[in-house]
């Protein structure tokens, strides 16, 4: 089971997933409306590590965290 | 070297304790910036959610950046409650020119708007608020949106 954590501003608890690919998400959350808006706009990481395409395998206990759009200082 | 804070800043402390500790370090110039909260649109302060291992690369990087210019940079952050007129945002470059660390604080505080993991809010009576129009999308930004 990989972990999916939604970081900042995201309200959601973490929770565990059963995927073996990234582009699985996108199935996961088709019908969750309170996501949907977030994902045109967040960044996704993968064990802290940002992603810059779907075409990843996942292991157990891998780390799959949605970054929002940022404003530090 | 980077900090984070429970709060506001204690930026009088942080750029004097900074400066003792590096002032005999032979570099030639200190360059720094403050972030200070503006009292304005009707809020009490702003409040912050930091995003630690990823913040840590994306300093790690500029840190080694900085080194290959002999440059060595400084970094302070709040956590959670800052109020108007507090500073929440310390950086600072030292370099033995000062034309290395002017050039590198620009594009150093420029990149950390972008692309550190932290998330600001507005504190409005009591509440915090999403700075979701003074946000910006990260790089690849929306690939489960597609």
């Amino acid at each position: 089971m990989a972990i999916v954590e939604f970081l900042g501003p995201i309200n959601r608890e973490s929770m565990e997933i059963d995927i073996a690919n990234l582009s699985e998400l996108k199935e996961v959350f088709k019908d969750d409306q309170d996501i949907q808006g977030w994902l045109e706009t967040s960044a996704i990481a993968v064990n802290d590590e940002l992603v810059s395409h779907l075409n990843i395998p996942l292991l157990s206990q891998d780390k799959i965290s949605f970054l929002p759009p940022v404003c530090g200082g | 070297m980077l900090e984070l804070y429970d709060g506001a800043l204690e930026a009088p402390e942080i750029l004097t304790r900074w400066y003792n500790t590096y002032k005999e370090e032979n570099y030639g110039a200190f360059i720094n910036f403050v972030g200070i909260v503006r009292d304005e649109d009707g809020i009490q302060g702003l409040s912050f959610d930091v995003y630690e291992p990823i913040l840590n690369s994306w300093f790690d990087k500029w840190q080694k950046k900085a080194k290959s210019q002999n440059a060595l940079l400084l970094m302070a952050h709040s956590r959670g409650d800052v109020l108007n007129h507090q500073s929440s945002y310390i950086s600072a470059v030292l370099s033995p020119k000062r034309r290395t660390a002017l050039e590198m604080i620009d594009e150093f505080v420029e990149d950390f708007k972008a692309k550190a993991p932290i998330w600001k809010y507005d504190i409005i009576k009591g509440k915090r608020v999403y700075a979701k129009d003074r946000s910006t999308p990260l790089p690849n930004s929306g690939l489960l949106g597609k």
